[in-house]
């Protein structure tokens, strides 16, 4: 029960927060701090232990063969530590961003968290549809309600994409329940049961193309990305941290599309990969025009999820890790420079770039941090980024030499963007003649943790990478079962450990 | 009648009797109050009256009436809404001028009517609880008749509703002319049995029902009478509207058309299929561009009720299933949304237009929560209702290989989404902080929507109970 416990106890946090703020609203900041530390000391406390949790399976509704079914492995358990993580620090760094309705909002923030945990928990389809559909609602709050002026639209349009692409997944899941039916006469939506399912190679490429979708819109693969740079921009730190979390996206595709639909994403990679390193360039390129903080974050993130895209694809062991490495990496650099970018907003009330400059002198702190995740982001050596983008390329040259130099050429255009907004915001003269405070402790300690840890998976990535490594294995494993035309049933779903 | 007979249809017996005590009450003395607790009484008791009548059921009773699984089910979703109505009216009608008590016995035969609807088992009976419905409600939309608008809608359904009737009964003359019988079950069986039969007036005859019934449930393209209903029409009586005059006609459709195998005939099937495409997009292109909520409601309900058709169509084993628990939560949403605009108003004036709505979440919580939810429901985000029942449909429309509909569907509730959040996003700006200008929410009202929030979760996270009922409700259907 420990995993549905995790869960709970964001859930009951998020009600003890909307309570508390009626007496005392500082109270409801503690409370939900307290609740995100909880559950990542219980993460941390599995990770250490390597294992031991049992899965949770619960009959929810049994006319529909749906249970409540979580379970942790490597991938869930890494991804649930970033998230929980990032949690804590939007936490902090709302601290004194958010001043109205403070309780609704550390309601909502916990909801949102405990809707990723949902996703990467769940191991029954409906289950999943159901976290990543309620994971929009509180996000969806977050940024209508705490966001900057345009925020409604942009929160609008954020909802729009997600529901649109998760209904297309809907039907696609649906089509995988029933032809399971077909096949067996059981119906379920157990994710173990159904990843045996044999299909005809049309409709698994069908099948597989509505989870595509779904994911490609979160992720967000090109094209299907016009709605994150508004959102980002518009929406407070938290909602940058947690709701807007893009690794959902590629979590999906690691855990469902490809062990579901082996053969169809073996036919479809190409497309795939061309998406992938195509989103690589113009994410780069289009960071490089903008004059926003957010803005150039947001397109800088389409820029590093089209590598993990293209990880995800080329699939070999190599690109696997590099994918997950950067997956986390990128969620702590460009998380960094989010909170970053909501201290300027907070202390100077714009993200505008042409409206900085200069800071370095007056805020020594904030700026070295923004350099440190500059860099990461840009992928120097010895911090995180590096690593996952490294091992992408590298499984990438075996797979297919020009996707790798083209994508290369990104890591190039990073460095553009990158060290761009490093000089616009702190050197230069100070035009504006800024004055505000530099980091307090409670924010530098939000932004060292990130540091140390893009640091430690700069350095010595082992832990992660063993810690994934046997979902890798069993991914590829699955695909050689399945490309050989054995109808043999594909191994039962990695787990984290042995119980 | 043998007594058995008289205990199956207890529940529109004392309907019925409700009116007449509530018209007779009203001749001795005049009370709002009094009259009001007489139709929720009827209204209560008669629900309750369900489970004595389940004791009888399946039963024949004349050959007009059957009352089986499926009749009880929507007797128990009529009499609920019915239930809502009286409390929500009430409350309304309190601040109004003089003669509200009318309402009430207008309401208790539209109640009967859709009874009727429900367990009609004969065409007959078909046209008799119509009449009983439309006649009743165009008292119900008109009934503010100091004011313009009310008028206006009022005559607009007297003369879409009496025209659209004239369809149906041609329809019916068109099948008893074919067939040589108005009876469902002996329909069904000359239909079903490969026994030569005229198709040249059948099938024109089930295009003109079609027609009747489509006017009746506001399906495109026969929705034109929608929206100025809804807007003129005072909110309790849109609400009633609709869920329980569109929920009457649709437990029709079910039950003649499954009877009969009809919606399986390629040209009703192609109907049908059009129909249901052209509702889901005319709804809900046309609602993105109202301004005024009740209209866009107005607009959304053609919507739904084009997704309701995907699974009609879909028919098999989740088909009915699938239409009826949707109505069930569609019953639940919409009286929940129009009941929140009918506890904000006052003197008959409505929160129609969209700027209305700008902060109400910060001057009254608790009433933009629910209708916050309600919204929620109808774009079918989990934890809702409306999640359960928009999965089911496309489960139906998924197993029915209907992929055209289903991705319009998919694509339409996208659309759908963008004009509910506008409403949400509107509740929650907080550029009118200002000191509230609505009326307090009366604890009747409010009790009934705090009733209706909580049935909105309960089935989105625990329909199993709702599911089980459904399934028994459809099980005779097919």
């Amino acid at each position: 029960m420990m995993l549905a416990c995790l869960l709970i106890i964001l859930g009951a946090g998020a009600l003890a927060a909307m309570v508390a703020a009626r007496w005392r609203p500082a109270a409801c900041r503690s409370i939900a701090l307290a609740a995100v530390l909880a559950d990542l000391g219980i993460m941390l406390g599995i990770w250490v232990r390597g294992g031991g949790t049992r899965a949770v399976d619960l009959a929810w509704i049994g006319q529909f063969g749906i249970h409540f079914r979580l379970e942790i492995d490597g991938l869930s358990l890494l991804l649930l530590l970033l998230t929980f993580l990032l949690g804590a620090i939007a936490v902090l760094a709302s601290w004194r961003e958010i001043t109205r309705s403070v309780g609704f909002f550390h309601c909502n923030l916990l909801l949102t968290l405990a809707g990723i945990a949902g996703v990467f928990l769940a191991r029954d389809l409906f289950l999943f549809y159901f976290a990543w559909e309620l994971m929009l609602v509180p996000t969806y709050f977050l940024i209508a309600v705490w966001g900057q002026q345009k925020r409604g639209p942009a929160a609008v349009k954020y909802f729009l994409f997600t529901q649109i692409g998760g209904l297309l997944m809907l039907v696609a899941i649906l089509s995988l329940y029933f032809i399971h039916h077909r096949e067996t006469g059981v119906y379920t939506f157990s994710y173990p049961e159904l990843l045996g399912t044999a299909l005809a190679p049309a409709t698994e490429m069908w099948i597989m193309l509505g989870f595509f979708i779904g994911f490609a819109v979160k992720l967000p693969a090109l094209g299907l990305h016009s709605w994150l740079p508004d959102a980002q921009m518009e929406a407070p730190t938290a909602a940058n941290l947690t709701g807007l979390m893009l690794e959902v996206g590629a979590y999906g595709m690691l855990r469902f599309l490809l062990p579901l639909f082996p053969r169809a994403a073996r036919s479809f990679a190409p497309v795939a990969m061309a998406v992938g390193v195509a989103g690589i360039l113009y994410g780069a390129m289009l960071a490089f025009s903008q004059n926003d903080f957010k803005r150039l974050l947001a397109y800088g993130s389409v820029s590093h999820l089209g590598f993990v895209l293209l990880g995800i694809f080329v699939k070999n062991n190599l690109a696997l890790q590099g994918a997950l490495v950067l997956m986390i990496a990128q969620g702590l650099s460009v998380g960094g420079l989010f909170v970053v970018a909501g201290v300027l907003r907070e202390r100077i009330e714009t993200s505008d770039l042409a409206r900085m400059g200069g800071l370095w002198t007056t805020v020594p702190r904030l700026s070295g941090s923004g350099l440190l995740f500059a860099l990461a982001l840009l992928g120097l050596p010895g911090l995180g980024d590096f690593v996952g983008e490294f091992l992408v390329l590298l499984g990438t040259w075996q797979r297919s030499i020009p996707a790798a130099v083209f994508a290369a050429l990104g890591g190039i255009a990073a460095a553009i963007y990158a060290l761009r907004l490093v000089q616009a915001a702190f050197h230069g003269p100070n035009e504006y003649n800024w004055r505000f405070a530099d980091l307090v402790p409670r924010e530098g300690l939000a932004v060292g943790a990130m540091v140390a840890i893009l640091l430690w998976l700069g350095l010595y990535p082992q832990p992660v990478i063993a810690t994934f490594q046997p979902v890798a294995r069993a991914l590829q494993n699955m695909q050689t079962a399945a490309l050989s035309g054995l109808q043999a049933k594909p191994p039962v779903p990695p787990r984290f450990a042995r119980r | 009648m043998s007594g058995a007979n008289a205990l199956a249809i207890l529940p529109l017996l004392i309907v019925a009797g409700a009116a007449v005590v509530a018209m007779v009450a009203i001749a001795i003395h005049r009370s709002h109050i009094v009259t009001a607790g007489i139709a929720l009484a009827g209204c209560a008791v008669a629900f309750g009256c369900i489970w004595i009548a389940a004791k009888q059921a399946p039963r024949q009773v004349a050959s007009l009436l059957v009352i089986d699984a499926y009749a009880l089910f929507y007797f128990g979703l009529i009499l609920a809404a019915g239930i809502a109505f009286v409390v929500l009216a009430y409350d309304y009608l309190r601040t109004c001028e003089s003669g509200r008590d009318e309402m009430y016995i207008l309401m208790l035969v539209a109640t009967l009517g859709a009874m009727v609807l429900a367990a009609g088992n004969h065409w007959v009976s078909l046209f008799l609880g119509l009449e009983l419905l439309s006649v009743s409600l165009y008292g119900m939309i008109a009934y503010l008749h100091t004011r313009p608008l009310p008028i206006e809608a009022g005559i607009k359904y007297l003369v879409l509703a009496s025209v659209s009737v004239a369809f149906l009964l041609f329809g019916i003359a068109l099948l008893y002319t074919a067939l040589g019988t108005m009876d469902l079950p002996r329909t069904a069986a000359l239909l079903n049995s490969g026994a030569p039969y005229d198709r040249a007036l059948v099938v024109p005859g089930l295009a003109l029902v079609i027609t009747g019934l489509g006017f009746k449930l506001g399906v495109a393209p026969f929705h034109l009478w929608t929206p100025d209903i809804y807007q003129g029409a005072p909110a309790p009586v849109a609400g009633y509207i609709a869920t329980v005059s569109k929920g009457a006609i649709f437990a029709v459709l079910l039950r003649y058309f499954y009877a009969t195998g009809a919606h399986g005939f390629t040209p009703i099937f192609v109907v049908f299929f059009i129909i249901s495409l052209s509702s889901m997009i005319a709804g809900n292109v046309l609602a993105l561009l109202q301004r005024n909520v009740k209209r866009m409601l107005a607009y959304s309900s053609i919507a739904h009720l084009g997704y309701m058709l995907v699974a009609f169509l879909a028919g098999g084993a989740l088909g009915p299933a699938a239409v009826t628990f949707y109505l069930a939560a569609y019953f639940v949403t919409m009286l929940g949304a129009l009941g929140v605009i009918s506890a904000l108003s006052t003197r008959g004036q409505e929160l129609e237009i969209l700027d209305d709505y700008r902060g109400l979440f910060w001057r009254r919580p608790a009433i933009a929560a629910v209708f916050t939810a309600m919204l929620f429901s109808l774009a079918g985000i989990p934890l809702t209702a409306g999640f359960i029942g928009k999965f089911y449909l496309i489960a139906a429309g998924a197993s029915g290989a209907l992929w055209t509909l289903v991705i319009a569907l998919v694509v339409m509730s996208g659309i759908g989404l963008f004009y509910y959040l506008r409403v949400v996003i509107a509740m929650f700006s907080g550029a009118n902080m200002s000191r509230a200008s609505e009326p307090r929410i009366q604890i009747a009202p409010g009790a009934v929507l705090a009733v209706l929030m909580v049935l909105l979760f309960w089935l989105g996270v625990l329909p199993q109970a709702l599911l089980r009922l459904v399934r028994a409700a459809v099980a005779g259907l097919v």
